[in-house]
């Protein structure tokens, strides 16, 4: 057995007595969950919403007649494990277990590459992604879409709180009536611009295609070209233009009073010549020797302690996420500490 | 013992940051924060609103900056519902919406008159990266067909009129990267004069000072500026004193102050190293 195999043997053995000591002396890795039930009633095309604490009763059920329903859990606190609406919730105690495990196993990568960390980086990448996915489907697919190009069956079977727009309300509620056809009512809804974004979709999945992935090239064009000139005339006011402007500062400042106001001016000579020392030291068109050298070392003075600002800022960040995670691993999971006061009379 | 420290295994310091950051968390030390005027401008941003002003608030981030920006979010929500502002939820981030629904449960559980609709709405994710503040600077009824829910645009009191955002009386975003901070600058406050304050992560603070007081308000940088944004509302709101909830970035900076003395410690004596080796010359040990 190697020196790390060892350690992580030692670790492993270590980590589980610990927990295991744990288990015996005392409670810690339980969710709880709140009940809720929902009954929606549509009137007049405006849904009335009443929900319930609990799972459905006879009694409820007959208290909202013609009503649809589901029920939610929303998550509860230990504390509250008295109250009869609140219950042990297998789904979200694996869920925390899994979330504890999945932290140690990135943390592992600390010690050394290990497939636990490889594990927890892919599950990571692969649930991101499909997160994503399904969000980029309701909300770009369906919202700026279907909603657009398809309005009738988009209302009627993903989005009923889609207003019909002025120009096919009539339609609509013909359509409702049974007065007009479906194909009848989308043609007079549809708009048919959307036709574009659809069809540079489908021309960019082209490059997926073995043969036609030239197609893809001509709506990649037109997009670097649109997101080009949109960030050209973007930067240049607001990055170019404005800080221009906002580095043209009196160098000697007066306070309302008339009095001399020395920490305004020193800030605004600070920034004059942070700037112009700066900029001289990304002048290579001239060599840097004498007073031009001297005032490009000034410059990278102000690039190092900007550099230096900068990193420790992101060290505070690093901290931060490790600090949270640590909260996360000893409250949520083993129960020792308690800053929210959750298990509260526990 | 130099020697030893020049060869020390780096695991041991990793070991040692356990320890930094672990200790202060189980033993819940705490520090007063003194708010710097950079905070305390934030603050004003929305204080001095009048109330009922319209608020959007785009949390751009996702769980894995969580740890550094919640603690923004939730104090930007629990100061504008304080201060009675009508507030707009959205973000540019596919894992934002979550970020959202941590808010929201604020405002359910904090400000139960707050209805939804009426006093706060959350119009979801918006795709298309910065496209998308294009899109809702001209025309937001393009770019969000419903809200998170799927409720109508035109059903709901907040948003019945609402055409486009250039008339919001401030603009709240808590950043984590890009599309973000940067972006709403650029396409949303510095061409329509839209007033803004940000939250952002560490890495992103240094890159937004530039645009301080002219294009943008202010800005809390890293949780260190989130515990002193907590500390000024818990004094001009004492119940947030009270509250621990209330409080998550200032416990998140005692493990912040140790943590950073060992890293001092740690410069030093890899200093300290560096030149005794240096003194011993190309040999090495003496």
């Amino acid at each position: 057995m190697n020196e790390n195999n060892r350690v992580w043997w030692i670790l492993f053995l270590v980590g589980g007595g610990a927990l295991l000591v744990r288990a015996a002396t005392t409670e810690f890795g339980k969710s709880y969950a709140r009940d809720q039930t929902v009954y929606v009633t549509v009137e007049g095309g405006t849904a009335e919403v009443d929900a319930v604490p609990g799972l459905p009763t006879a009694e409820s059920d007959a208290a909202h007649p013609d009503a649809a329903r589901w029920t939610r859990s929303l998550a509860a606190d230990p504390g509250e494990r008295d109250d009869p609406h609140v219950r042990f919730s297998w789904a979200d105690t694996i869920g925390l277990w899994c979330a504890a495990l999945l932290t140690l196993a990135i943390f592992s990568f600390l010690f050394g590459d290990n497939p636990g960390y490889r594990l927890a980086e892919a599950i990571f990448v692969g649930v991101s992604a499909g997160y994503a996915m399904i969000a980029g489907f309701w909300e770009g697919i369906v919202q700026l879409l279907l909603a657009k190009l398809i309005p009738v069956a988009t209302k009627e079977h993903f989005l009923p709180g889609l207003e019909p727009d002025p120009r096919w309300a009539d339609d609509w509620a013909r359509y409702q009536s049974g007065d007009l056809g479906y194909v009848a009512a989308e043609w007079a809804a549809t708009t048919l611009l959307s036709l574009v974004p659809l069809v540079f979709g489908v021309m960019l999945l082209m490059r997926l295609s073995p043969k036609g992935g030239w197609i893809s090239r001509w709506p990649l064009a037109f997009f670097i070209g649109a997101t080009a000139g949109l960030r050209l005339i973007v930067h240049f006011e607001s990055d170019f233009i404005r800080q221009i402007q906002a580095t043209l500062l009196p160098l000697i400042v007066f306070k309302e009073d008339n009095s001399f106001d020395l920490a305004q001016t020193l800030a605004n000579v600070t920034i004059v010549v942070g700037v112009l020392s700066s900029l001289v030291y990304f002048f290579f068109s001239k060599e840097h020797e004498g007073v031009f050298g001297g005032v490009s070392r000034l410059g990278i003075w102000f690039l190092m302690i900007t550099f230096g600002a900068s990193f420790g800022y992101t060290v505070m960040g690093r901290i931060t996420l490790f600090a949270q995670r640590l909260e996360f691993l000893f409250d949520d999971w083993l129960w020792i500490i308690d800053p929210l006061q959750r298990r509260a009379g526990l | 013992m130099i020697d030893v420290l020049s060869n020390l295994d780096r695991r041991w310091v990793f070991a040692a940051m356990f320890v930094a950051v672990g200790w202060p968390i189980l033993s819940g030390v705490r520090f007063k924060e003194e708010p710097s005027e950079g905070v305390r401008r934030v603050f004003r941003a929305i204080e001095d609103l009048p109330e009922g002003s319209t608020v959007l608030m785009a949390l751009d981030y996702d769980p894995s900056s969580q740890g550094e920006l919640q603690p923004m979010a939730s104090a930007f929500t629990r100061h504008a519902a304080e201060r009675g502002h009508k507030i707009y939820f959205m973000t540019l981030w596919p894992a934002g919406s979550p970020m959202i629904e941590r808010s929201l449960r604020i405002v359910e559980q904090e400000y139960p008159d707050y209805v939804y609709g009426e006093d706060y709405v959350n119009l979801g994710y918006a795709p298309g990266l910065e496209g998308a503040i294009k899109a809702v600077v001209d025309d937001l009824r393009g770019q969000f067909a419903t809200d998170a829910r799927g409720n109508s645009l035109d059903s709901m009191p907040l948003t019945e009129g609402l055409r486009n955002i250039q008339n919001m009386d401030l603009l709240v975003n808590v950043s984590a990267g890009d599309p973000g901070a940067k972006q709403w600058v650029q396409y949303a406050a510095t061409p329509h004069d839209i007033a803004m304050v940000t939250g952002t992560t560490g890495v992103q603070a240094p890159s937004l000072y530039p645009y301080i007081p002219e294009q943008l308000d202010g800005v809390l940088g890293a949780i260190k500026a989130a515990a002193e944004y907590e500390q000024v509302l818990s004094v001009a709101y004492p119940k947030f004193a009270e509250s621990v909830k209330a409080q998550e970035g200032l416990r998140r900076m005692g493990p912040q102050l140790v943590a950073h003395l060992l890293m001092i410690g740690l410069i030093v004596v890899g200093n300290v190293i560096y030149f005794v080796e240096r003194s011993r010359g190309p040999g090495g040990r003496r």
